[in-house]
C-alpha cells in the first residue's frame, strides 16, 4: 500500500513529465529551426536528419549580404511598437467608459467587436488593398500601423475591460470626490493600479504585431517590409534553402523571443491577474 | 458652517423610483444617520448628496448654493465607504495627501496636514506603508483620515464599520463620536444598524421604501415613534405587537380588547377613534412585567428564552399567536412551554391605528 505522501509524490511527479513533454513537443520546431540555421545547406538536406555537425555562421553572412536585416527589424520595431501604443490610447479611454459607465449596449458592443476578429482578413483583403493604393499607402508603414491598430484593437480593450472590470467603482469615486478630473482619474488612479495588465496587454499586442504576415506580404515590398516579409522573401521559386530560410526566421523570432523572455514574470502575472486576484 | 438643505430629492433608475421625494434639513455641526432596512434608499440619498449619481428631481443646497448640479469634486465635501476606497497603488501617506496634491496645496501644508490627521487617527508609524499591508480597523482609519485632511463642510459615512468585526466596530463607534466632537465637524452616516444609529446620533433619519418615516433624536424615536415601521425597526429586541379593536371610547382613555383574548384600558384619546375600530398595541420588552397574583392582564406561552446575564429575553407567544418578547432579570428565566401571567405598562404602551400611524396619548397630545 502507498502512502498518501507517496502517492503525492508519484503524482507530481507524473504530472512534472508530463508538462516537460508537452513543453519539449512545442519547444522542438524553434530549436531544430535554430539548429538548422548553423548548418550547411547539404547538411540541412541530409537524410536521416543530423543532430552533430559542424557548426557555420555562413547563413547569417550570407543574409546580411543578400538583404539588409537591420531595415527589416528597424521596420518591425517601429511598426510594432506604434501600432500598440496607438492601440492602447484608443482602448483604455473606450475600456473605462464600457467597464464603469456600463449601459445596456455594453456587452454587445464588446461581442460584437470580438466578432470582427472571426472575419477571414483575406476577406477584406481587396478592399484594403485598394483603399491603400488610392491613398498612396502601398509598402507604408502608416499602411501597416494603421492596420494592426485596428486588427488588434478589439482584444485589447477586451483585456483592458476585464482588468478595470476588477477595480473597485468606489476607488474611482473616492478620486473623484477628491477632485480628480476624469484625466487623472485614468492616469493618476486607474492605470497605475492596472499597470500590470497594461503591460501584458501591450505585450501580447507587440508580439501579434511582430508576427503578423498576412497585410505586411500583401501590401509591403521593400520599403515598409518587416521581418515576416523578409523571411517569406527567402522561400524563392529556385527552391527552397532550409538552412538559409531557417537563420533569417531565427532571426526574425529572436528580438521578441528574447523580449518576450524578458518580461515573463509581467506577462504571466498580467494574464492571470483576475484569476487569482 | 455648513447647513444642508434637501428638498424634493427624487431619484428613478430604469423608471423605477428608488428615492420618492425626500425633504431634509442637516444643521451645522450635527451628526445625522440614515437607517433603514436594505435597500430603503439610504445609501443612495448619501450617493445623491455626494453627487457621484445624478439626481432626477429635486435640489440640493450647501450653505445657501444650489449644487444639485455641482461635480462630487467641487461640492467641498468627503466620503468614506464602506469598502474604504484607499488607493492600492499609493502608501498611506500619499493616500492622505492625494487631493491636497489634486488640488495643488503647497508641499509643507499638506506635510502639516497628513501629519495634523495622522496624530488624530495615530496612522503615523504607517505612513510609508501600502494599504495591503494594513489592517480592516487601519484601513478605516486611513479612509477617515483622508476625509479629514481636506477639511470638508460635511463628512459622508457609508456603512463603514460594517466590514469590521464585532470588537473593532464598537471601538471604532466610540472614536467616531469622539472624532465628531473634536472636529466639530458635521456628518451624515449611512447605516442598517440601528444600534450604531442610536449611540452615534444627534439626529436619525428612518428610511423605507425611499421615503423617510421619521426624523428625529435617538431618544425621540425610540420613545415615541411615528408609525408602525420605525416602532419595529428602532429597540432591540423588537417592539412586540398585539392586534385588536377598540371596545369602548371614553375621556381620558379608551378600551381596547386584543385577539389575544383580553380587554385593556389604555390613557389614549383621539376624536377621531370609533367603537370597532382596527388598532394594533405596541409594547417595548421592557414594559412587561411577569403579573403579580391577580394582576394578570395577558396569559402567553413561554417559546425559548435569551440569557444575557444581566438580563434574561423571554419570548412568548399570545393565544392568537402572536410573538412578543418580555425582558426580566438576568437570575431569572422562563420554562419552554410554560404559561406565564404577563402584565402591561399601560402607560408606555403605543397604538397604532389600521393605517399604522400612532395614536397620541392623551397627556402627550394635551402638552
Amino acid at each position: 500500500m502507498m502512502t498518501l505522501k507517496q502517492s503525492r509524490r508519484l503524482q507530481s511527479v507524473l504530472l512534472g513529465s508530463l508538462s516537460w513533454l508537452i513543453a519539449a513537443l512545442i519547444f522542438f520546431p524553434i530549436f531544430w529551426m535554430v539548429l538548422t540555421s548553423f548548418k550547411t545547406e547539404l547538411d540541412a538536406f541530409a537524410t536521416p536528419p543530423q543532430l552533430f555537425f559542424t557548426p557555420t555562421l555562413e547563413n547569417y553572412l550570407h543574409i546580411q549580404e543578400r538583404s539588409d536585416y537591420f531595415h527589416f527589424a528597424w521596420n518591425s520595431i517601429l511598426i510594432s511598437f506604434s501600432a500598440t501604443i496607438l492601440c492602447l490610447l484608443i482602448a483604455v479611454p473606450a475600456a473605462y467608459s464600457m467597464a464603469f459607465f456600463e449601459t445596456k449596449r455594453t456587452k454587445r458592443t464588446l461581442l460584437w467587436m470580438l466578432s470582427t476578429k472571426m472575419l477571414p482578413p483575406v476577406g477584406v483583403l481587396m478592399p484594403i488593398y485598394l483603399l491603400a493604393k488610392t491613398f498612396g499607402l502601398l509598402d507604408s508603414r502608416i499602411a501597416l500601423i494603421a492596420i494592426y491598430t485596428l486588427i488588434n484593437l478589439p482584444i485589447v480593450v477586451w483585456m483592458i475591460y476585464t482588468y478595470f472590470k476588477d477595480i473597485p467603482p468606489e476607488i474611482l469615486e473616492a478620486s473623484r470626490l477628491d477632485g480628480a478630473t476624469t484625466r487623472q482619474e485614468i492616469f493618476r488612479v486607474l492605470m497605475p493600479i492596472c499597470k500590470g495588465g497594461l503591460a501584458s496587454t501591450a505585450l501580447l499586442s507587440l508580439i501579434l504585431c511582430w508576427n503578423e504576415a498576412f497585410w505586411s506580404l500583401n501590401l509591403t515590398s521593400s520599403n515598409a517590409a518587416p521581418l515576416t516579409a523578409l523571411i517569406a522573401s527567402y522561400s524563392s521559386p529556385e527552391g527552397l534553402f532550409w538552412a538559409k530560410l531557417s537563420a533569417v526566421s531565427t532571426l526574425a523570432c529572436a528580438p521578441i523571443l528574447i523580449f518576450g523572455w524578458i518580461s515573463q514574470k509581467q506577462l504571466v502575472r498580467g494574464l492571470s491577474f483576475g484569476a487569482v486576484k | 458652517m455648513a447647513n444642508l438643505i434637501i428638498r424634493n430629492l427624487q431619484k428613478g433608475f430604469d423608471g423605477h423610483q428608488i428615492i420618492k421625494g425626500i425633504d431634509l434639513d442637516v444643521r451645522d455641526r450635527e451628526f445625522v444617520v440614515f437607517v433603514g432596512p436594505s435597500g430603503c434608499g439610504k445609501s443612495t440619498l448619501l450617493r445623491l448628496i455626494a453627487g457621484l449619481e445624478e439626481v432626477t428631481a429635486g435640489t440640493i443646497e450647501l450653505d445657501g448654493r444650489d449644487i444639485t448640479q455641482v461635480t462630487p469634486a467641487k461640492r467641498d465635501l468627503a466620503m468614506v465607504f464602506q469598502t474604504y476606497a484607499l488607493y492600492p497603488h499609493m502608501t498611506v501617506g500619499k493616500n492622505l495627501s492625494f487631493a491636497l496634491d489634486l488640488a495643488g496645496v503647497a508641499k509643507d501644508e499638506v506635510k502639516r496636514k497628513v501629519d495634523e490627521a495622522a496624530r488624530i487617527l495615530e496612522l503615523g508609524p504607517l505612513l510609508e506603508r501600502k494599504p495591503k499591508q494594513l489592517s480592516g480597523g487601519q484601513r478605516q482609519r486611513v479612509a477617515i483620515g483622508r476625509a479629514i485632511v481636506r477639511n470638508p463642510k460635511i463628512f459622508l459615512f457609508d456603512e463603514p464599520l460594517s466590514n469590521l468585526d464585532a470588537a473593532l466596530r464598537v471601538q471604532t463607534r466610540l472614536e467616531l463620536s469622539r472624532l465628531h466632537k473634536e472636529l466639530q465637524a458635521t456628518m451624515i452616516y449611512v447605516t442598517h444598524d440601528q444600534v450604531e444609529a442610536m449611540t452615534l446620533a444627534d439626529k436619525v433619519v428612518v428610511l423605507n421604501g425611499g421615503k423617510v418615516e421619521q426624523v428625529g433624536s435617538p431618544l425621540e424615536l425610540y420613545h415615541h415613534p411615528a408609525n408602525l415601521f420605525v416602532a419595529g425597526f428602532l429597540g432591540t429586541p423588537k417592539m412586540g405587537f398585539l392586534k385588536g379593536k377598540v371596545s369602548r371610547v371614553e375621556t381620558g382613555g379608551c378600551e381596547i380588547t386584543l385577539d389575544a383574548g383580553t380587554t385593556i384600558s389604555l390613557p389614549f384619546t383621539n376624536a377621531q377613534q370609533r367603537l370597532g375600530d382596527s388598532v394594533t398595541l405596541g409594547i417595548r420588552p421592557e414594559h412587561l412585567e411577569l403579573a403579580k397574583p391577580g394582576d394578570c392582564q395577558l396569559q402567553v406561552i413561554a417559546d425559548v428564552s435569551e440569557r444575557l446575564g444581566s438580563d434574561t429575553f423571554c419570548h412568548v407567544k399570545t393565544r392568537s399567536g402572536e410573538a412578543l418578547t418580555l425582558r426580566i432579570r438576568g437570575d431569572m428565566a422562563s420554562q419552554y412551554g410554560e404559561t406565564l401571567d404577563l402584565h402591561l405598562d399601560s402607560h408606555h404602551c403605543h397604538l397604532f391605528d389600521a393605517q399604522g400611524l400612532v395614536i397620541t396619548k392623551a397627556l402627550q397630545a394635551a402638552a
